[in-house]
């Protein structure tokens, strides 16, 4: 089965989103998205890990046994991460200071070892490569959109401290919506993560059914 | 080898151990010195912002005395020192937040005075505690230029609690957790200052803190 890079693209930023659609890596949804400049970060670095490790995955696959392919993923996600983790704390150090807590997290998202298992263990590296890239893609797009609207409600602010991650040419991103003493503190703490997190996945279905589609194809796609 | 022994499915992992084992071992052999070196200019950069270029001449990342601190542990204290004089004392301090433990560097006048503090790490909850970073507001330059008398040991302390400090809205556990941690620093400083600032590089005598300041 081959999938063409079209497919590939529509499956990870909507139609398959790893949030959106197969709630996957919930974890570091619910505790990077207090901002819309965290849930960027960490979907970014996400989608480098993903990228490196499905193309390492589906060059090795025909020499990854079926019956030692789980350690061998979670060896090559975690390989991918601590080089991710230390080059980005030598070469991108004001980035690392930022997100440095949080990347080790990757290695206990399930979606990376979902997207390995579930196709670049059968498919060529350059497909499995764009496969990574656009389903890191639709998480980050995932993480930034619920970050952005905990942030707009719980603290008034849109991409704070975005310069600090991109740099100080992204300063312009930074806004204020409202002031911050009508800020809902809810949504920026653990529940509004749920919250915001449940009403986008309800939202993405209601567009998806509205659009005609079925919602079980969603799920029959995925793991 | 027959590709379904489990001999084979044993060497098949042990061989991706091995080589991903020793691309990890490259990353860390060619990122160590930058890792290093990055380290090195946020101790400067955190020991600049607590300590002002004008009342020191030395490199006080490497003019440094370790006694026993407050908690029993040894506690590096960086020296500025101009002509040979020590002008005042940088050292970490650390308050409970809410979130775990808060770590500050606290920099200390030679006549007792707040120099700066800075959050060095912390675990606050992101858009309320941490405000205490620099970068998130300038809430922690409050204390710049303060000591254990001014104001008196019982206003060290937040609005909430008595004090004279606000805290901020929607956080007062982290606010109170800073401002102790501080009011601590500076009654070892009053209580250790003769072992902080001698000249001589001591062997951990026993400074037995008496921390009656609370």
């Amino acid at each position: 089965m081959s999938t063409g890079y079209g497919r590939i693209a529509r499956d990870g930023l909507w139609d398959n989103n790893g949030v959106l659609a197969m709630l996957l890596g919930m974890c570091p949804t619910m505790a990077m998205t207090t901002s819309a400049t965290n849930g960027l970060g960490m979907g970014l670095a996400t989608a480098v890990v993903m990228a490196a490790s499905g193309a390492l995955v589906a060059l090795f696959r025909g020499y990854i046994t079926q019956e030692v392919r789980i350690p061998v993923y979670i060896l090559i996600v975690a390989a991918m991460v601590t080089v991710v983790d230390l080059g980005m704390n030598a070469y991108m150090h004001d980035l690392y200071k930022v997100l440095g807590l949080f990347i080790p997290l990757i290695v206990s998202n399930c979606l990376p070892l979902a997207r390995l298992e579930s196709f670049a263990s059968k498919e060529t590296v350059m497909r499995s490569l764009a496969d990574g890239v656009f389903m890191g893609l639709g998480f980050t797009l995932a993480l930034t959109a619920i970050g952005a609207v905990r942030e707009i409600i719980g603290a008034g602010t849109l991409f704070a401290d975005a310069s600090l991650l991109l740099g100080p040419a992204f300063k312009f991103m930074e806004m204020r919506i409202m002031p911050e003493s009508m800020g809902v503190l809810l949504l920026i703490l653990p529940p509004g993560g749920f919250l915001v997190a449940g009403l986008m996945v309800v939202g993405k279905r209601m567009i998806d059914v509205a659009g005609g589609k079925s919602i079980q194809m969603a799920g029959a796609h995925a793991v | 080898m027959n590709k379904n022994s489990s001999i084979y499915h044993g060497l098949v992992l042990g061989a991706f151990c091995l080589g991903f084992g020793l691309l990890l071992a490259l990353t860390h052999r060619v990122t160590k010195e930058d890792i290093a070196a990055r380290a090195m200019e946020d101790r400067q950069n955190s020991l600049s912002a607590v300590i002002p270029d004008s009342i020191h001449d030395n490199n006080p990342v490497t003019d440094t005395v370790t006694i026993k601190g407050g908690d029993g542990k040894e506690l590096t204290v960086y020296r500025a020192k101009k002509g040979n004089q020590v002008t005042g004392v940088a050292y970490e301090i650390s308050g409970i937040g809410y979130a775990g433990p808060i770590k500050l560097m606290l920099g200390v006048g030679a006549d007792g005075r707040v120099l700066g503090v800075r959050a060095l790490a912390h675990k606050e909850t992101p858009g309320l505690g941490d405000k205490i970073e620099i970068k998130k507001g300038d809430w922690i330059t409050r204390f710049t230029g303060l000591s254990l008398g001014n104001p008196p040991v019982e206003k060290w302390k937040v609005k909430k609690d008595g004090g004279q400090f606000d805290q901020f809205s929607g956080a007062t556990i982290t606010p109170r957790g800073v401002v102790g941690a501080i009011r601590e620093g500076l009654a070892f400083f009053a209580a250790n200052q003769p072992l902080m600032t001698q000249q001589t590089t001591p062997q951990t005598a026993n400074p037995q803190i008496s921390n009656e300041v609370r």
